[in-house]
């Protein structure tokens, strides 16, 4: 059977297909506007590239923040099952799974079955999610993908004290004007972001193995500072962004 | 001069309408409305009003006839009403910090321009304060007392963390004596003991009605939500001590105990049970009705509204007086977390829940603190799953619907996993 995930978050929006229980192929698009449309041109997309007919996808499931926006998905469930399911598809030994997206970050505890036994999301504020780093980013005027490499450099990584985003980027602007260095400004923006996950995953008490899932998991520089914070080992796999949409059409597999 | 009977059989008619309406609403609203217009009548009717914190000593101000009114009880009328964060905002710029407890920014703003769903509350002659729920309450009457210029109870209730001490109901029970001498001061008569042992049992006796209330949900399918109760709340608050309590609770109990026998259950297909912890989200609580609904979940019972009946075990029905010292110091919010998920973990069993719902409360430190560590030992010793929301009780700026939406959601896909749903 081929299934079909949909994972519309709020900066971009991505979509899986798996074939008898293998992936045939993801695609990212930026979410944009209108998210019923993102979903929709995701999709198509993808199967045009993949050279499979919308008759031929037996069950499409969708997730993240505009999950209900889409009409032709058979089932709509959240982010956190479908991280779960995604992760311990591609690999059945993980037990935890940070996932780190556009507006909210979130820990998974799983079973060994895979199903979820517990999990945490961020409260309502920016701090320690994709968007956070977007901010930094255009406020260091770094190209998001320069972020993780640049920050390895660091020598001695800046503290940004401040919890709040709009807060964090005044601070950033004064660290700038004293001419402190940008690698080391931004390791300390890794370390602040690690810091609110670590707070997440110790009240969740996490087991190893653990992975990080979300955009921000192509961050190298986030990943490190992670693993210094909650000393454990931090695994990132190739489909770390479409890690949601891959277990969606994974629980797709699963629709009666 | 021809309008005159037009006019007349007008409102006739409107108060027939509601009359029917009240009929229909099971008496609260009109009771409610009664009681706050004979309140805001005492001038004329030449009684006097007290304002008084939720969890405070109201018996001896039921014997004296004075009228109790609560500004937490009106806090929460306006935050359901959804006038809460205007009156917030209001009271910011007053000068009050937005980290303040919503109840108290909007009732101090509501004094001065007497807004809300009622157009304020009635001018009080005199306050009685009560820390048993938490220590915002002393500066917000000590304000309120100086805006009023009225006098002002302070009633110091200890923190108990484990037990309850000698020393600690020596203290508390002298206040007592000098809460009565303050309120004969107050009104100019001398308190009628025989008078106050009768509004004590009374009030006993409510409190023993709504506990039978709250735990026909025990049954499944529940007959009530916690939802229901949040709305039946407001008699056992406001006017316990009273006749009016008991006889509108026998009627509400005898009522669900027909819903339990003939199996009708509150929400239309209860398949899993979940337990509500904190203040409930006053303008939320439709919304967060409806989305639990869709799940086929229902909140069976919750910490808030049973707090009101969980010291009747300390209370000696043929000694009120002395035993309410121990009854009003020993409340949910004035006990360790040791103790509190204690008693959670006992409505975890009596309600048989499959999962808990607890609400940090930006406005309630006292009720969230110890939240965190409940839901470790909740999990430990029982192994549900805990939910936490974050939000006000009446300031809707501190609310975000799609990520609260995500995480119900979420939180109900884990539990139907787990039922092999």
């Amino acid at each position: 059977m081929i299934t079909a995930g949909i994972d519309i978050g709020s900066i971009t929006t991505k979509a899986a297909v798996i074939a008898e229980g293998k992936i045939r192929g993801t695609r990212v698009i930026f979410t944009g506007y209108n998210a019923e449309q993102a979903g929709t041109k995701v999709y198509e997309e993808l199967l045009k590239e993949l050279g499979v007919k919308k008759s031929d996808v037996g069950k499409v499931v969708s997730t993240g923040y505009g999950r209900n926006s889409v009409k032709f998905m058979d089932k709509a469930m959240t982010e956190i099952i479908c991280h779960g399911a995604g992760a311990y598809y591609l690999n059945p030994r993980i037990r935890s799974v940070i996932d780190i997206g556009g507006q909210d970050s979130k820990a998974i505890v799983l079973d060994e079955k895979g199903k979820v036994k517990n999990f945490a999301m961020n409260d309502k504020c920016a701090a320690g999610t994709g968007r956070f780093l977007e901010v930094m980013a255009r406020a260091l005027e770094v190209d998001l993908d320069g972020f993780g490499t640049l920050s390895l450099r660091a020598g001695d990584p800046s503290r940004i004290s401040s919890l709040c985003t709009v807060f964090a980027e005044s601070e950033v602007i004064s660290l700038i004007s004293k001419g402190e260095k940008r690698e080391n400004i931004i390791a300390g923006i890794h370390e602040s972001i690690a810091a609110r996950i670590a707070a997440m995953t110790n009240r969740l008490r996490i087991a190893p193995l653990v992975v990080m899932t979300g955009g921000v998991a192509k961050n190298i520089g986030v990943v490190k500072a992670l693993e210094r914070k909650i000393e454990m080992a931090v695994e990132v796999s190739e489909y770390a962004q479409v890690n949601g949409a891959i277990g969606a059409a994974i629980l797709a597999t699963g629709l009666k | 001069m021809n309008k005159m009977p037009e006019i007349v059989l007008f409102f006739l008619a409107k108060i027939k309408k509601l009359a029917l309406h009240f009929k229909k609403r099971k008496k609260m609203k009109e009771i409610m409305m009664v009681y706050y217009m004979e309140a805001k009548s005492a001038r004329i009717s030449g009684r006097k009003v007290a304002w008084i914190t939720s969890g405070g000593p109201v018996e001896p101000l039921i014997a004296m006839d004075v009228i109790p009114v609560y500004p937490e009880n009106h806090g929460a009328m306006i935050g359901a009403s959804k006038m809460g964060t205007d009156l917030c905002e209001k009271s910011e710029s007053m000068g009050y910090s937005s980290d303040l407890c919503s109840y108290a920014r909007s009732d101090i703003a509501c004094a001065t321009v007497n807004g809300g769903p009622i157009g304020g509350l009635p001018r009080p002659d005199m306050l009685v304060c009560c820390n048993n729920i938490c220590g915002t309450v002393l500066k917000w009457y000590e304000v309120q007392a100086r805006y009023f210029n009225v006098p002002l109870f302070i009633f110091d209730t200890p923190f108990c963390h484990t037990g309850y001490s000698e020393e600690v109901q020596r203290y508390v029970r002298r206040q007592l004596d000098e809460y009565v001498l303050f309120l004969e001061k107050a009104c100019g008569r001398k308190m009628d003991s025989d008078h106050l042992k009768a509004v004590g049992k009374l009030s006993l006796e409510g409190q023993r009605l709504w506990q039978a209330v709250l735990a026909t949900a025990a049954n499944s399918p529940a007959p009530m939500t916690a939802f229901d109760a949040f709305y039946h709340l407001a008699l056992i608050v406001t006017l316990r001590g009273t006749p009016l309590v008991i006889d509108y609770y026998t009627q509400l109990l005898e009522k669900m105990k027909d819903r339990v026998a003939r199996g009708i259950g509150a929400i239309p297909n209860e398949k899993y049970r979940l337990l509500w912890d904190n203040i409930p989200i006053w303008p939320r609580t439709r919304w967060l009705s409806e989305k639990l609904a869709s799940h086929n979940a229902c909140l069976v019972a919750d910490t808030y509204t049973s707090a009101w009946c969980g010291t009747t075990k300390y209370i000696d029905e043929n000694n009120f007086f002395d035993s309410m010292a121990e009854a009003y110091t020993r409340i949910y919010l004035n006990i360790g977390v040791d103790e509190m998920a204690r008693t959670v973990l006992e409505m975890v069993d009596m309600y048989k829940v499959d999962g808990i719902v607890m609400h940090s409360n930006r406005s309630c430190k006292p009720y969230s603190l110890g939240q965190y560590d409940i839901q470790k030992i909740v999990e430990k010793e029982r192994g549900i799953p805990c939910l936490m929301i974050e939000a006000d009780m009446v300031d809707e700026r501190s609310f975000s619907e799609s990520q609260v939406s995500t995480r119900i959601d979420a939180f109900m896909e884990i539990i139907k996993q787990r039922k092999g749903d």
